[in-house]
């Protein structure tokens, strides 16, 4: 079967970027959050409630609701609906179908958000209740949750290509000294190279700096047409390309790759940019080797040389390869599927100028992806997105 | 390698006692193949009719070719040990007792990676050897040893949270009296039970094997009469504590059906002996080794029931027998629910006739005392919950899966 070419997404923006601030535990539940950030939404935007026609929505806390209870819950009135369970692949797979539904014109306005509560027991109830080859061959093991899983696919790629622990702990060090910068953060002390290594080990050789902090919090964007954005006189990014793939690679016997690998050529090309180009990137942090295993997929590095990259270059806002600007998970917190938006949310403000005191100057171009659902063995779900803002 | 665990120290009373805790328990119904498959001792997979390919975790379709005729069969054991990790901080209870825990990612020769739990000899890249095992939660998990003998091997911690070793733990055998009761004695003392409590009804009538039994080290013959509610009591009240393993050999064979004999006293006595027995010596021991499923080296582990395979099928020359053991089989189940919060094991070994004065008018093969002994122990050892000792057991079972129907014709002639 022959592959066809893809539509592309000319004329298609995002707006209104916003966060609500994340907190360590909340009382609240996560169709708080997300009321939250659709009102957010609205502020920002200039627009009233029944303007959105489009909804996208991703959480692991919502209980028994999916998108269509939120729509009766906060009197909103769509013509298209969309519940995304894709977990760190979210916000990538949320802004392809919403760029696909406007383009169409089944909707104008597509509010995609995602949040999540932090209940003390959430984020034991959200691993019991991963996945049904989670539930039978993973979870009775007892490594709770995915620290030990991805501590094995680590201890492989980490072997088989030659990387240290001082090599991955670079890219976290550089995300701690952005969320410094960032007031949102729920990580506000620095991190020095030897704080890191001296973390103690969760399960080696993932050690505590290695984590994310599971919090509660919300993140949100809308999607539209250029001129829908116009009419309403918002600043907005150019969609340039997405790419999407799931159980990619499945004969690898471990995961030293994910699925950007079979679609980042199509990604450059599609944006009619190269890596180089880019002026900010923002990748999907759960670990921070699973970021490094991203700079080679999507095309910053060989294959291997993860490392290497990492060691040519300053990740910090002011360095020479601006990455994770507000501190990714790994400094802000991991709020459940909102995580998965963190990094393109962030990225949006970047290429519009709306950073505030983690901006990037002149950052025109930006890159986001996510990374998700480690189902069994390995994590399924990967995506990308380019994007570009309005001075480019 | 490992290091030879140490026999236990006694009790210190004012320590708290580690009470059991249980590795998560939810499965889908179609992993439950892998139960059937650990409590038998088998290492099975899904194998797919249709292309022939094998598939882990458990699969409602083939991820080849998509076909649903996926069913489990026994598969080749060995894999390599692709990579490892010790869990320091599970937020799961039972782990985090027990931590730090060694899991890793084993590829199957036979094609797929199975997470498993880890013997401590086992090395990255280095050949194992997989075995599905009944955890304390009483659901099957994958566990990988090295391929070959290691030296101590069983005294491996994580293994022995699988399997209910007798080393270095204390026994009670229900009947004394009986030849399989005396060959278990010899057998457990042997895989280095440290004391073995052996029930004797009436001591002061003398039975054939009793200076032997007498005569052996770290053996202590104990009164119990298990169809008499206050000697279970009785004992449990002086040893409770203390039994680790229960090896229930209470047997009470008599031939015969239904209109052969006259009135209900035999029958009375097979249950009241067998029956009754059983539920004494639940009531008695259960509660205590419920308790103590978690407490340290010399835990409390097992219970163990020895069955006639008429349990499952009735022989009608020996019918009112076979129903007293279909319902101990069916109390044996109930048992095991109750237990199993403790994470202990109730093992039931099925034997056809065996080579006893009671089965004297039934031709050979009967089974040998000592093989059952044996099973007894490799069961033990090997942490299983089913086993059918000898060659007639084992063909009930089979023909019962084959066809109930020919095997209830066949059992009457």
């Amino acid at each position: 079967m022959k592959k066809s070419q893809r539509t592309p997404y000319d004329g298609i923006v995002i707006a209104a970027p916003v966060t609500i601030p994340y907190v360590r535990y909340s009382i609240e539940s996560a169709q708080w959050w997300i009321g939250r950030a659709l009102g957010a939404l609205v502020g920002e935007a200039g627009i009233k409630a029944s303007d959105i026609d489009g909804l996208c929505v991703s959480s692991f806390t919502m209980g028994t609701d999916s998108g269509i209870g939120l729509t009766q819950h906060f009197g909103l009135c769509v013509r298209w609906l969309d519940t995304i369970p894709l977990g760190g692949a979210s916000a990538i797979a949320g802004l392809r179908k919403a760029a696909r539904a406007v383009q169409a014109r089944d909707a104008d306005i597509v509010a995609c958000v995602a949040g999540d509560t932090n209940h003390v027991d959430s984020f034991r109830l959200t691993l019991e209740n991963f996945s049904r080859f989670n539930q039978d061959a993973v979870y009775p093991y007892g490594t709770g949750g995915a620290n030990a899983s991805f501590a094995l696919i680590a201890r492989n790629y980490m072997r088989t290509f030659g990387v240290t622990r001082e090599d991955v702990g670079r890219i976290a060090i550089a995300q701690r000294a952005n969320a410094l910068r960032n007031p949102h953060a729920l990580m506000k002390a620095p991190l020095t190279l030897e704080q890191y290594l001296a973390g103690r080990p969760i399960s080696d050789p993932i050690h505590l700096f290695d984590c994310v902090m599971p919090c509660a919090g919300a993140e949100a964007f809308l999607v539209m047409r250029e001129e829908t954005a116009a009419s309403l006189n918002l600043r907005a990014a150019r969609l340039l390309s997405t790419i999407e793939r799931h159980n990619a690679f499945a004969d690898d016997p471990m995961q030293v790759r994910g699925g950007w690998a079979m679609d980042v050529g199509e990604l450059y090309a599609m944006a009619g940019v190269k890596p180089d180009d880019l002026d900010i990137v923002q990748t999907y942090d759960d670990y921070p080797v699973i970021t490094m295993m991203q700079f080679e997929d999507l095309g910053f590095c060989k294959k291997g040389e993860g490392a290497e990259f990492v060691r040519a270059h300053d990740l910090t806002i002011n360095g020479d390869f601006p990455h994770n600007t507000s501190g990714g998970q790994l400094s802000v917190g991991q709020a459940g599927a909102a995580g998965a938006y963190l990094g393109l949310v962030e990225g949006l403000r970047q290429v519009l100028g709306a950073a505030g005191p983690t901006q990037v100057s002149n950052a025109r171009l930006g890159l986001a992806s996510g990374f998700g659902m480690i189902n069994y063995d390995r994590g399924l779900a990967s995506g990308a997105a380019i994007f570009a803002g309005p001075s480019r | 390698m490992i290091d030879p665990i140490k026999p236990p120290r006694r009790k210190n009373p004012l320590l708290r006692t580690r009470l059991p805790a249980s590795p998560p328990r939810p499965r889908s119904r179609t992993s439950h193949g892998f139960t059937r498959a650990a409590a038998e001792g088998r290492f099975m997979l899904q194998r797919c009719e249709a292309c022939g390919a094998f598939a882990y975790p458990a699969r409602e379709a083939c991820p080849s070719c998509l076909s649903a005729d996926l069913a489990f069969a026994d598969a080749p054991r060995r894999g390599v040990l692709l990579a490892e990790t010790t869990a320091r901080v599970p937020s799961d209870v039972y782990f985090r007792e027990r931590a730090p825990w060694r899991i890793g990612l084993v590829k199957m020769d036979c094609g797929p990676t199975i997470v498993a739990h880890l013997h401590a000899d086992c090395a990255e890249g280095a050949p194992v050897r997989m075995s599905f095992q009944l955890d304390k939660s009483g659901q099957a998990v994958a566990f990988a040893r090295p391929e070959g003998e290691t030296p101590n091997m069983a005294d491996d911690r994580q293994w022995r949270e699988m399997t209910a070793d007798p080393k270095f733990r204390r026994v009670l055998v229900t009947n004394g009296r009986s030849v399989i009761g005396q060959e278990a004695v010899v057998a457990l003392k042997a895989a280095g039970a440290k004391t073995v409590f052996v029930g004797v009804a009436e001591p002061w009538r003398p039975f054939a094997g009793e200076d032997l039994l007498r005569r052996q080290e770290g053996v202590e013959v104990v009164t119990l009469d298990a169809a008499d509610e206050k000697s279970a009591a009785d004992l449990a009240a002086d040893i409770g504590g203390k039994v680790d393993i229960l090896v229930n050999t209470t047997e009470y064979v008599r031939a015969g059906g239904l209109l052969d004999r006259k009135g209900t006293s035999i029958a009375r006595d097979e249950i009241d002996q067998t029956y009754l027995g059983f539920i004494n010596l639940a009531q008695a021991f259960g509660p205590a080794m419920r308790l103590r499923g978690a407490d340290g080296v010399n835990n409390s582990v097992a219970w163990v029931n020895i069955l006639s395979v008429y349990a499952l099928a009735n022989w009608p020359a020996f019918g009112a027998y076979s129903a007293s053991q279909a319902a101990c089989l069916s109390l044996s189940h109930c048992l095991r629910a109750e237990l199993r919060p403790g994470g202990i094991k109730v093992m039931n070994l099925f034997t056809g006739p065996v080579d006893t004065e009671w089965f004297q008018t039934v031709a050979p093969p009967k089974v040998a005392p000592r093989a059952i002994a044996q099973a007894i122990e490799s069961g033990l050892k090997n942490g299983l919950e089913e086993m059918y000792v000898g060659d007639v057991a084992e063909e009930v079972r089979q023909r019962l899966a084959a066809n109930p129907k020919a095997l209830e014709r066949e059992l009457d002639r």
